[in-house]
């Protein structure tokens, strides 16, 4: 009960967060010709922000659906990284069922709040976390289908920016408290920006470049810099 | 959009990415001992969000300079240990007001 709580605590920041971002969703998908419960129930059952914006291009354009599957796969395949990581911090009674559940909440800020926890992270904390996320990822969905044409254009743009506020506050304490995340952030950010901007390079999807980007930067540091056993999380 | 696709659409979308995320979760039982492997799976959270927000960000508001302003303001808030929510705000509102400013000089 008390762990409940607790990563109710620690989840409530990023529901307040993801109702802002999820809340430019709901009125992407609206504009885009989805009508409000679709909206809503796109955000319920897949809650990633990335891939849902993807998903409506997808829906808007009416694409195949091979193509749906492709680019949920590529933009997503993140999350089996972190799955695989998260899968080496949860407790011993951590089980198949409660993994079944409990991992549609892999988002990259549940997954990064979850590791850098002191310790392992236990279902009834790890349920705590997911809580408010996703209920504040539905309402803020719900909320900007139906009322977000209200906004005037400016406010809407500067709410863009909100998703990417979430990113920096969970990197940059980390990477104050440790030298190693430092560098390899660092190098994530280097490798990043070539892919954006190189030629050839450019042309390789977004989904596919954060992957690219982030097993080389991890790769490099695991080579480099290894954590050592119980020194490796981060106080973030 | 016809009704019928959405549905459709709906069940592959939240299929590939329910399966991608329990999948290699569920299947992960024990302990991996390898200290290589260990290291980069503890550095993935803060590379992947290192290389989503990175040059992306610039590009996620308005203009590229209203969008610079609130990068600041995130990078200074979060260092100053801001929650996340606080830190996303800071972001916003920077750039907001720095996009009314851009407007008008």
């Amino acid at each position: 009960m008390k762990q409940l709580i607790q990563g109710i605590k620690d989840g409530s920041a990023i529901g307040i967060g993801y109702f802002s971002v999820s809340f430019t969703f709901g009125l992407a998908a609206v504009s885009s010709g989805l009508c409000w419960w679709e909206a809503l129930l796109v955000s319920m059952m897949n809650l990633t922000s990335a891939g849902q914006f993807a998903g409506i291009t997808v829906m808007a354009s009416a694409g195949p659906y091979a193509e749906m599957a492709i680019s949920q796969l590529v933009i997503n395949l993140r999350y089996a990284l972190m799955g695989i990581s998260l899968s080496q911090k949860v407790d011993r009674r951590f089980l198949l069922p409660q993994k079944s559940v409990l991992g549609f909440a892999i988002t990259d800020e549940i997954f990064a709040v979850a590791m850098s926890r002191d310790g392992e992270v236990g279902s009834a904390y790890f349920s705590g976390l997911a809580l408010l996320p996703y209920l504040g990822w539905a309402a803020g969905t719900l909320t900007g289908a139906v009322c977000g044409n209200i906004l005037p254009g400016n406010i809407r743009d500067a709410l863009g920016i909100a998703i990417y506020g979430m990113f920096i506050a969970i990197i940059i304490p980390a990477m104050k408290a440790d030298g190693r995340i430092l560098k390899m952030a660092a190098l994530a950010v280097l490798l990043s920006c070539c892919m954006h901007y190189l030629p050839v390079l450019r042309n390789v999807s977004e989904g596919f470049s954060v992957i690219i980007c982030a097993v080389a930067a991890s790769a490099a540091g695991a080579f480099f810099f290894p954590m050592e056993e119980g020194k490796e999380e981060g106080k973030g | 959009m016809k009704t019928g696709n959405f549905w459709v659409y709906l069940l592959v979308m939240s299929g590939v990415t329910y399966l991608i995320r329990v999948v290699p979760f569920a299947i992960f039982r024990k302990k991996i001992g390898n200290p290589f492997v260990r290291s980069f799976l503890a550095y993935i959270p803060y590379t992947v969000l290192a290389a989503m927000t990175f040059p992306a960000v610039f590009y996620s508001t308005g203009s590229v300079g209203a969008s610079a302003v609130g990068v600041a303001a995130a990078l200074a808030a979060a260092y100053r240990g801001k929650s996340l929510f606080m830190v996303a705000v800071c972001a916003s509102l920077a750039s907001f007001a720095a996009g009314l400013a851009l407007q008008y000089f």
